[in-house]
């Protein structure tokens, strides 16, 4: 067999640049146009992977992205591998490698191969009836399946190649460069519209532009020549903006639409660097055209999936394109005109077609005129029962059919070729317009789903919308274009037209043979392995649903989404099960319409990027100090910091200890703030927090507790009296953002009455918290003319003050029991004001805490963390919490919850302390508690909230929530844990200093 | 993704907003004089339309304002969109 199968230049291919690239390790040479698909043809080559479940040889079917067999790995072992990719879609380059996906140990000797053979007992829905029962066999046969089912490879290293997002705002977008796009482009532009035309090859001009025939002419020029001219003449409009390999991806409502712009895969490696890879877009058009065109049907009859079985169409492209001969002794299969289009294509270019076998008993057009008189011989009322050889087609079968198209009659004739073009027809690319929402209706005569409802300002045009030739599209689509883009007139008006295309079909879905089904292969999804017998056995055992066929054969859920044998599954379907296809339905087209790769989806958003983080004014120096972060909502806060060698327990240790003993200090400048201003401030406040707040002095600090309508927790802080209507509140940090909109919410919908302004100012502010018996001392130095004294400035107040000349606000606070300063300051001096914090707590031994030891010295008073020691199932009764519940306040957010059936009940899940009887044992958080671990079912009472190890009570404690937990103080407990029981006392949850003492110590 | 008309700001990506629930709820002015069921029926019994559905929606990246929808929710289309406090259309 010669090795080359070039037969004509074509003017898409530059044969003066030729390029070589690897598949399967062997080098092999293309030229600049070509596609992978291209080029192996042209080197002779079909068999290009394995099929998925029976491991049998498959070629190359088609030539776009409805490719179902010919999927490859890209680039094996480098950070570029990719794989999936359709050798169809991939522009070769120098330095291409590629590989067989789904075949091991190689393309040529399968060991998989053996499934074939086995096929017998590998029905549909085989893997559902046998791998999974029992359901712990399953792990091990998963490792066998995965190995074989050649699912590609991921890449294990960074993607090397940058990805980018992009907004565009049109007033008509075209998807779809064929020419009915091309049309649809220039009238729109003309008009004024700022118009975007998309189309996923490289080039302009669908299927028109390759079609050389003397049959086909517009204005009595040959349609491909026409269509030249007016794409020559759309480049050169200026509100027309082009993309070619572009690829719509999805269609969403509202006429927002992702497209994929691949801007670098045709271009050798090292050209490919610090350009865009892929581009995202994301558009809104006022109006949209799909002009998608439409896929060839194959046919399915016995063993319809041997390499050397390709599309008829694709086979035309691959030699009007590429000048590439898929065979030398070509035969076509055809149930309509078009395989007669591809063997005048074949014939002119000296490609040799022994026969052409035709579905149709009596029928004639000018077409198969022509081929007649070429001495081609023509099987009318034909079908191909069987194909022949193994990595190759070397010969098939036929036999004439029935009347009826039921059986097949007569005699075998066999005939030897080495390519096998099918057509069956052609199905309408609707996948888009479904995605939008559009509903389809079915045409009898043809059998195709075409659009019927548009669901927004949208139309289909051309093929996609079920008009197949060329006079079909070019008739109407002057008159649809006017009423839709509501213009005068169009340069289409009056086209002169030939087009030689006889319409007639015989639509046959499964094509008998002389076997019974049960002996035959006659594939639907190609990809997936489905045959026409498995879809009847599922209808045998009782599913009628296309969704549920679907699933339980697996047709059409391959990465090709069944694009070539959806309609034959639903024919299929129909047919046995004796239901009209329109009241059938269609399966549900999903995006994205082609595959794309994770780096257009996440953009620009990786590494440091891709999940932006905030940071407080004093980050850097947390950093500077080796601080370790923990994240908080969107927040990065200073954790621990562990000096040399320290573990987290050793500094978690050191630091609570000392903040007791001396003096710590805390970034807080991450909770919540909210500015709250207005006449009716008080009043509002004593809507949403549980306590009352009419009565606070000015000056005066107090801690709030705010409820759900549900009566449940939701955020707590403490909140000050700035001035008679000013105050400021504050949140947990991860609440600030949903109490603010909790807040607007009311103050919009429910009270618009009250006169009140909230305003966040979270990021305004800089929030250091100095606390320990010294901090007082610390406080003096930085802020030396501030009166400290108890009497003046008690707990729980305020003041107004200036370090040197910057404003701040002092609060006497604390989270932590000890004695405690809060000092907000504008966030641009909250570095320097906590390096003079730093520098006056020296002689005192300032520590630095973070969260871990906040967390741990509130525990050791019992108060709890929303969200932690609460989820949004606990009242403040339930928190042991009763005493922050005003009794004489009419009503605020949650009060009715508070005593609804289920809120009183005394078994609810109550807050509580625990104490180790090993007072070593640390317990987990999350930890189940019950009270009799050896009766099964075992009684879950509650779990543990939050656990430490605490340094000043030299003992483990824990606060936890039980059923009925506080009427249980002294009742002993269970934690079971994997290996040992542990054991516990329920106790009150403050287990420090609970007369407050340190407070003001 | 909807393009939603703000009744302040005008048209905007969906991706701008925030849906709020069920709209025209409004909160009992004496929750204290209602009983169990009542209270039941404000705080947890919302309709869920298949069909025309009065919904709340808030600008939350945008001008922060509640304003009501008007939502066909079998097919997404919005009728109208109105300020807090205004009557729904009636057609
Ligand atoms: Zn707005």
């Amino acid at each position: 067999m010669t090795n080359n199968l070039r037969v004509k230049s074509s003017k898409f291919i530059d044969e003066t640049y030729k390029i070589s690239f690897k598949f399967n390790n062997k080098t092999y040479y293309g030229y600049k146009g070509d596609t992978l698909a291209s080029a192996l043809l042209a080197n002779g080559i079909h068999l290009v992977g394995r099929s998925f479940k029976y491991h049998r040889p498959r070629g190359i079917m088609t030539a776009g992205s409805e490719e179902p067999n010919a999927i490859i790995q890209l680039h094996i072992n480098t950070s570029r591998t990719e794989p999936n990719v359709r050798a169809t879609e991939i522009e070769i380059y120098e330095g291409l490698e590629a590989s067989s996906q789904n075949c091991w140990p190689s393309v040529n000797f399968d060991i998989g191969g053996i499934n074939n053979f086995l096929s017998p007992v590998l029905p549909a829905g085989f893997y559902y009836k046998t791998f999974m029962w029992p359901a712990s066999f399953w792990e091990k046969y998963e490792y066998f399946i995965r190995k074989s089912a050649g699912l590609g490879k991921s890449p294990t290293e960074p993607d090397p190649d940058m990805y980018e997002h992009r907004y565009i705002h049109c007033d008509v977008l075209v998807i779809g460069a064929g020419i009915s796009g091309i049309i649809a482009a220039k009238t729109s532009a003309k008009n004024g519209f700022k118009t975007l035309l998309l189309d996923e090859k490289p080039y302009l001009g669908g299927s028109t532009i390759h079609q050389n025939s003397e049959h086909f002419k517009i204005n009595n020029q040959i349609s491909s020549s026409w269509l030249e001219k007016e794409i020559h003449e759309i480049k050169k409009i200026d509100n027309l903006e082009i993309k070619t390999r572009t690829s719509v991806a999805a269609f969403h409502g509202y006429n927002f639409l992702l497209a994929r712009e691949n801007l670098t895969d045709h271009l050798p490696l090292h050209q490919r660097d610090k350009k865009i890879r892929h581009r995202l877009l994301k558009i809104r058009a006022k109006k949209v055209i799909c002009a998608t065109g439409s896929l060839e049907r194959p046919l399915i009859f016995d063993n319809n999936d041997r390499p050397g079985i390709l599309l008829s169409s694709a086979i035309e492209k691959y030699s009007n394109l590429f000048g590439v001969a898929c065979g030398q002794k070509n035969v076509l299969f055809t149930n309509n005109d078009s395989a007669y289009e591809t063997a005048i294509s074949l014939f002119q270019k000296g490609i040799n077609v022994e026969a052409i076998i035709d579905n149709r008993e009596e029928v004639d057009s000018k077409l198969i005129k022509e081929i007649e008189k070429n001495n081609i011989k023509i099987y009318k009322g034909y079908t191909v029962n069987d194909t022949f050889g193994y990595r190759k087609i070397n010969k098939i079968s036929i036999m004439q059919l029935s009347k009826d198209g039921q059986k097949v009659v007569g005699s075998k004739i066999s005939i030897d070729c080495d390519c096998l073009g099918m057509s069956g027809g052609w199905t309408p690319a609707v996948h888009l317009f479904t995605q939008s929402g559009g509903k389809l209706k079915f045409r009898d005569d043809d059998q195709v789903f075409i659009p019927d409802k548009y669901p927004s300002d949208q139309i289909s045009i051309g093929s996609c919308n079920g008009e197949f030739t060329l006079d079909e599209i070019l008739t109407g689509i002057s008159k649809r274009l006017k009423d839709f883009l509501n213009i005068k007139k169009t340069d289409y008006e009056n086209l002169e037209i030939q087009s030689h295309f006889n319409k007639t079909k015989r639509n046959i879905w499964l094509l008998p043979s002389d076997k019974i089904i049960g002996k035959t292969k006659p594939f639907v999804d190609y990809q997936n392995d489905a045959t026409a017998k498995d879809i009847k056995l599922a209808l045998r055992e009782g599913f009628r649903s296309i969704e549920h066929v679907k699933r339980y054969t697996t047709t059409g859920m391959g990465t090709d989404q069944g694009k070539l044998g959806n309609m034959h599954a639903l024919g299929i379907i129909s047919e046995t099960a004796g239901s009209r296809m329109g009241e059938l339905g269609t399966t549900t087209f999903r995006p994205p319409y082609t595959p794309l790769t994770f780096g257009t989806i996440v953009g620009r958003n990786v590494g440091e990027y891709f999940d932006v983080f905030r940071k407080t004014p004093i980050h850097d120096w947390h950093v500077d100090n080796k601080a370790k972060f923990e994240n908080v909502g969107q927040w990065k806060r200073a954790w621990f910091y562990p000096k040399e060698n320290e573990s987290m327990h050793e500094a978690v240790q050191r630091e609570s200890k000392a903040a007791r003993d001396s003096a710590g200090i805390l970034d807080a400048s991450t909770l919540g703030k909210i500015d709250i201003q207005g006449t009716d401030a008080s009043e509002f406040l004593n809507r949403v927090y549980t306590n009352a707040w009419s009565k606070l002095a000015i000056g005066k600090c107090r801690y709030g507790l705010m409820l759900n309508e549900d009566g449940m927790v939701y955020d707590d802080g403490v909140t000050t009296r700035l001035d008679e209507n000013h105050y400021i509140m504050t949140t947990t940090t991860g609440g600030a953002a949903t109490v603010l909109g909790k807040l607007e919410d009311y103050l919009q919908t429910e009270w618009p009455e009250l006169d009140v302004y909230l305003t966040s100012v979270t990021d305004h502010y800089a929030t250091i918290s100095v606390c320990g018996p010294n901090s007082k001392k610390i406080i003096s130095k930085v802020i030396p003319n501030l009166d400290l004294s108890d009497k003046k400035f008690p707990h729980m107040s305020f003041k107004n003050t200036k370090i040197d000349k910057v404003k701040c606000r002092v609060m006497r606070i604390s989270f932590t029991g000890e004695q405690s300063y809060e000092i907000n300051v504008q966030a641009n001096y909250g570095k320097s004001v906590w390096d003079k914090c730093m520098q006056a707590g020296k002689e005192f031994n300032i520590t630095p805490y973070g969260t871990e030891t906040m967390h741990l010295l509130r525990a050791e008073k019992g108060f709890i963390i929303v969200g932690q020691d609460t989820d949004a199932t606990m009242t403040p009764i339930d928190l042991q919490m009763g005493w922050i519940v005003s009794k004489k306040k009419y009503d605020f957010i949650g009060k009715r919850s508070l005593y609804r059936s289920d809120t009183i009940r005394e078994d609810r899940k109550q807050l509580i302390g625990l104490i180790t009887e090993n007072p070593k044992e640390v317990l987990e958080e999350g930890a189940q508690i019950v009270l009799d671990a050896s009766k099964s079912p075992v009684e879950m009472l509650g779990h543990v909230t939050s656990s430490y190890y605490s340094p000043n009570l030299k003992k483990s404690i824990a606060l936890g929530v039980v059923k009925g937990g506080k009427n249980m103080m002294g009742q002993k407990l269970i934690i079971p844990m994997e290996n040992k029981q542990i054991n516990v006392t329920v106790t009150d949850p403050v287990f420090l200093d609970k007369e407050n003492k340190r407070l003001n110590a | 993704m909807f393009l939603i008309h703000c009744p302040y700001c005008g048209e905007r990506e969906q991706s701008e907003f925030k849906a709020g629930g069920e709209a025209h709820i409004v909160r009992p002015k004496q929750p204290t004089e209602l009983s169990d069921d009542q209270w039941a029926e404000y705080l947890f019994m919302r309709k869920n339309i298949k069909g025309v559905q009065f919904e709340r929606w808030v600008h939350t990246h945008g001008c922060r304002k509640w304003f009501n929808m008007v939502r066909d929710t079998s097919n997404d289309e919005i009728k109208a969109t109105y300020k807090m406090g205004e009557k729904p259309p009636t057609k």
